[in-house]
């Protein structure tokens, strides 16, 4: 495959760069920050061709229905080191693009929407607005922060293993009801670098939304509304529940709390914890029956049994036999409180929202934002994403081993460079292709029939 | 659409315009119409279908439910829209919709106002047609929908059957509740967003009596294109054509229902910092006073917050200085002062409309604010309607309001009319009638003050008071009337 205009590797070694930390000095860092590492990344290891080709979708001038300003229309932002931030940064090739990032090293990459015209024009036009959005992929952003209220193990910017199932219930959530309820077949999931995960949904149709229909997908998947000021996050009504929640509940929440929230988070283990969710109970007396139960037993009777989920048993048991339907669905409505993915509507909503783009390395914890298999996200583990250092560690080793796909090869970024090619890339680009051919084939039909007698 | 003098003759047509008008009673506005119209019918007619919308606008703010609209619609038509002349009620209809294109297609907010509410009313005026013209204006809208077929229907019947449930339509399955079309998601966002609709693989199934969903959207899409075709032709051709004549009518239609709209505060410097926290107590509105109290307490606020509380502090009158000097003292107390220069400051000044594409933005009213989601970890919104109730208890109590206002205002409250709550809270605390109902933040703010200066300055300032009250009724429920903007 060529790398249309791409730099060479071999180009690379003969400029100054700068020396990769020896062995022990890597040793005696912490894990810190250093744009020095960054430069060699954006060298040797970012995938600028794969970008590229992401964000032409096809239109790469090879065919003659390419719109060639395509790419030039789309905006990039960069972080600079000194927390400067450039917007509206385009270009018009692969080369310019590889290069810029290659020469500005910038912290983070956003990026935008595609304008109606190039954006970097945007001051020779009179008049106000101008620059309007046209394409625009519909994202997603989930941020374990937004989490706090139900989660103990960490708080704010930290994730562990105990907490990180709630991200693997939102992707798969989410990711189901976009293929099957959407129809949507292109999507980017991301581990966000830190705490989160964002998703990116290339559809043809996807990108052309507008506002007002990227709101209406993003409140389609709100359940969770509220804050501090009102204690009844969760509100199911109706009798039943829309096909969507009762897909969600039966084929991931319900699971997922039972057997894994539950413990983990230890919801009904102390009185501060149980208390949360009898607040959730409308029935004042259930919820003093419950609170006297276990307000006596502070261990479970059976050692062998976890507390949380003897207790939760309890609960059900309760409430399941309600003859009242607003205490009977209070179940579901706790399993949702506690697992259902909490989106942030304002990134979804707006068209030129900025997003941070793939493979960026997130200055806090070092960790590279590596694509997330939704068909095994459950396998997913944050502690285990590579980290800036550990990927330079990985080259010091190797050496001058040479290899045809890159340098990244060598490292554990391969892995996530080939899942983003094959689950995304590759079938992304082909449908691309194929409806510039037919859209291409219809208008030359189209003109033949106009000039046919 | 020509426009005569009443002394000149005028045809009536007695068929409706050059529009096509697939139902008899509803038209679509699709074109300005071959009609010669009276010029004092041009500005009457125009003002009574701006009572209609006024009445819509105000019916939906205080959070009215569908079917309480329904009635307030239908009466607001019937009291408004009435002509002597039953030939001529049609065209009455068709008339004053152009006439206030010409009004509302001046500005961006103008034309989303007006949008907004005739969309609302179509939709209305759309569910109440038969059958056979909600067909027919389907038809003429080509909405690109297509009727489930009923092998399609046995298929998804549970699932169907389901979703009617889980928003209270009981699904019988009678013949008619068994016709649902299938559309692309995307041209029902009303339906998507309540998760009121079926979706599989992209399709939307849309149920008869969701139908009216469907068109209003199209409505609304085809509405906003000709109100910036018609800004176009107004700005280039019509408002000089017409200097003497249309034109002095538009633009008194349009400016006299402009409310005041505190953008441009009388004058910058009318509250200081160092006042700020005892006026907060004495004069802020509920919602404000919430926002200003966190931020004092975390020394942050997230961004919706910030706007909101930022831009009534303009109107207010305080001045970019004060204003990022106000912020920086806050927000450097949480995350220092540098942080606070390269990430906070700039979005301050540029709602001053210093930076960027310098905008000046306008204080937010009580209809959008009621109308904003406050989720984890915001504090704006309007706390009428976010509040659970035990927390707006305990926020008015801290404010100072009376057991036996408190259930007013709760009544209120439960009864979703949130400005009016907003309006007994006022009352309660300052002992005096607030006649003109409060719609903006900053109203409550200078009604406020007024009255506190009011009773500083003199102590025979009773007379004044109410008798200034007297002008502002006046005043007030003129702006209330035909203020076209809120």
């Amino acid at each position: 495959m060529t790398r249309q205009g791409a730099y060479k590797e071999s180009d690379d070694m003969l400029i100054d760069e700068p020396k990769l930390p020896q062995q022990g000095q890597i040793a005696a860092l912490p894990n810190e920050f250093n744009p020095s590492y960054l430069k060699i990344y954006y060298s040797k290891l970012f995938p600028h061709a794969d970008l590229y080709r992401w964000m032409s979708y096809g239109n790469d001038g090879k065919h003659p229905a390419c719109d060639s300003s395509y790419l030039g229309r789309r905006e990039f932002s960069y972080t600079l080191d000194n927390d400067i931030f450039v917007r509206y940064n385009t270009f018009n090739s692969a080369t310019e693009l590889e290069n810029s990032i290659k020469d500005k090293c910038p912290l983070k990459i956003d990026i935008g929407p595609i304008y109606n015209l190039n954006p970097a024009r945007r001051n020779a036009y009179a008049g106000d607005n101008v620059l309007t959005p046209v394409e625009r992929e519909l994202i997603f952003d989930i941020d374990m922060s937004d989490y706090d209220d139900v989660r103990y193990c960490c708080s704010g910017a930290d994730v562990c293993l105990n907490c990180w199932p709630l991200m693997t219930v939102a992707v798969k959530v989410i990711d189901t009801s976009l293929r099957d309820d959407f129809g949507f077949r292109h999507i980017l999931w991301v581990y966000s670098g830190r705490r989160g995960v964002h998703c990116w949904v290339c559809d043809r149709k996807a990108r052309r939304l507008t506002n007002e229909q990227r709101a209406a997908v993003a409140d389609y998947f709100r359940v969770y509304k509220g804050n501090e000021n009102n204690y009844k996050k969760v509100s199911l009504m109706g009798q039943v529940l829309h096909p969507f929640l009762a897909r969600s509940y039966t084929e991931v929440l319900k699971e997922y709390f039972e057997t894994k929230l539950l413990t983990s988070q230890n919801l009904l283990s102390s009185e501060e914890r149980y208390e949360k969710i009898l607040e959730m109970i409308p029935d004042q007396s259930i919820a003093s029956e419950l609170r006297g139960k276990w307000q006596e037993s502070r261990r479970s009777s059976s050692a062998k049994e976890d507390i949380n989920i003897v207790r939760w048993e309890q609960l059900k048991q309760l409430l399941q036999k309600h003859k009242a339907q607003v205490v009977r669905r209070c179940v579901e409505e706790i399993v949702f409180t506690y697992t259902f993915p909490r989106l942030d509507m304002e990134v979804s909503k707006h068209m030129n929202h900025l997003l941070k783009a793939p493979f960026c390395v997130h200055p806090k914890t070092g960790r590279v934002c590596v694509p997330i298999n939704p068909n095994n996200c459950e396998e997913f583990d944050p502690t285990t994403v590579p980290t800036l250092i550990q990927l330079l560690e990985e080259l010091n080793r190797e050496g001058l081993r040479s290899d045809v796909e890159g340098e990244w090869n060598k490292t554990s970024l391969a892995n996530a460079i080939k899942l983003f090619r094959s689950s995304f890339l590759q079938p992304l680009l082909k449908i691309c292709k194929e409806e510039m051919e037919s859209s291409y084939n219809a208008k030359l039909q189209q003109s033949k029939n106009l000039l046919s007698w | 659409m020509q426009v005569v003098r009443s002394h000149q003759s005028h045809r009536s047509f007695s068929s409706s315009s050059g529009s096509v008008s697939a139902s008899p009673t509803l038209p679509l506005y699709r074109s300005a119409p071959e009609l010669e119209v009276r010029l004092e019918d041009f500005e009457s007619f125009a003002i009574d279908r701006l009572r209609v919308l006024k009445g819509i606008s105000d019916g939906l703010s205080r959070g009215k439910k569908p079917d309480e609209m329904e009635k307030l619609v239908n009466e607001l038509w019937k009291t408004n829209m009435r002509h002597q002349d039953s030939s001529q009620v049609l065209n009455k209809d068709i008339i004053s919709h152009f006439v206030l294109r010409l009004v509302y297609c001046r500005t961006e907010e103008l034309r989303k106002w007006f949008l907004s509410m005739e969309s609302a009313l179509f939709r209305h005026r759309f569910r109440n047609q038969t059958a056979e013209a909600q067909r027919a204006i389907m038809e003429e809208f080509d909405l690109p929908c297509k009727a489930v077929s009923n092998a399609e229907f046995e298929s998804l019947k549970e699932k169907l059957g389901q979703v009617a449930r889980s928003i209270g339509h009981n699904l019988s399955l009678s013949t008619t509740d068994a016709i649902y079309y299938k559309v692309p998601f995307e041209e029902v966002p009303e339906l998507v967003t309540g998760r009121k609709v079926f979706i599989n693989q992209g399709y939307a199934y849309v149920a008869m009596n969701q139908v009216v969903s469907l068109v209003a959207t199209i409505f609304r899409s085809l509405l906003s294109k000709a109100l910036i075709l018609t800004n176009r032709k107004w700005a280039t051709s019509i408002r000089e054509q017409e200097q003497h004549r249309l034109t002095p009518i538009v633009e008194a239609l349009c400016s006299s229902y402009l409310g005041p709209d505190f953008s441009q505060p009388k004058e910058y410097g009318e509250i200081s910092l160092k006042d700020i926290d005892q006026v907060a107590k004495s004069s802020f509105p509920l919602c404000m006073r919430h926002l200003f109290e966190k931020l004092r307490e975390d020394h942050h606020l997230k961004h919706a917050g910030r706007m909101q509380l930022g831009l009534f502090l303009k109107g207010v009158g305080l001045n970019v200085d004060d204003s990022l000097a106000f912020w920086r003292e806050e927000f450097s107390k949480k995350v220092g002062l540098e942080k606070f220069e390269k990430e906070y400051a700039y979005n301050i000044r540029h709602n001053y409309g210093k930076e960027g594409k310098k905008t000046d933005y306008t204080p937010y009213s009580c209809q959008k604010i009621i109308l904003s989601t406050p989720g984890v970890g915001d504090h704006h919104g309007c706390p009428y309607r976010h509040f659970g109730e035990e927390n707006l208890r305990a926020a008015l109590s801290r404010m100072g309001v009376n057991s036996r206002a408190m259930e007013d205002v709760m009544g209120k409250v439960r009864n979703r009319d949130y400005q009016l709550a907003c309006t007994l809270t006022f009352e309660a605390l300052h002992a005096a009638p607030c006649d003109a109902g409060i719609n903006h933040p900053n109203q409550y703010f200078s009604d406020s003050q007024r009255l506190l200066k009011a009773k500083k300055d003199s102590s025979t300032n009773v007379v004044d008071a109410s008798t200034s009250s007297m002008h502002r009724l006046d005043a007030g429920n003129l702006l209330r009337n035909i203020r076209g903007n809120s």
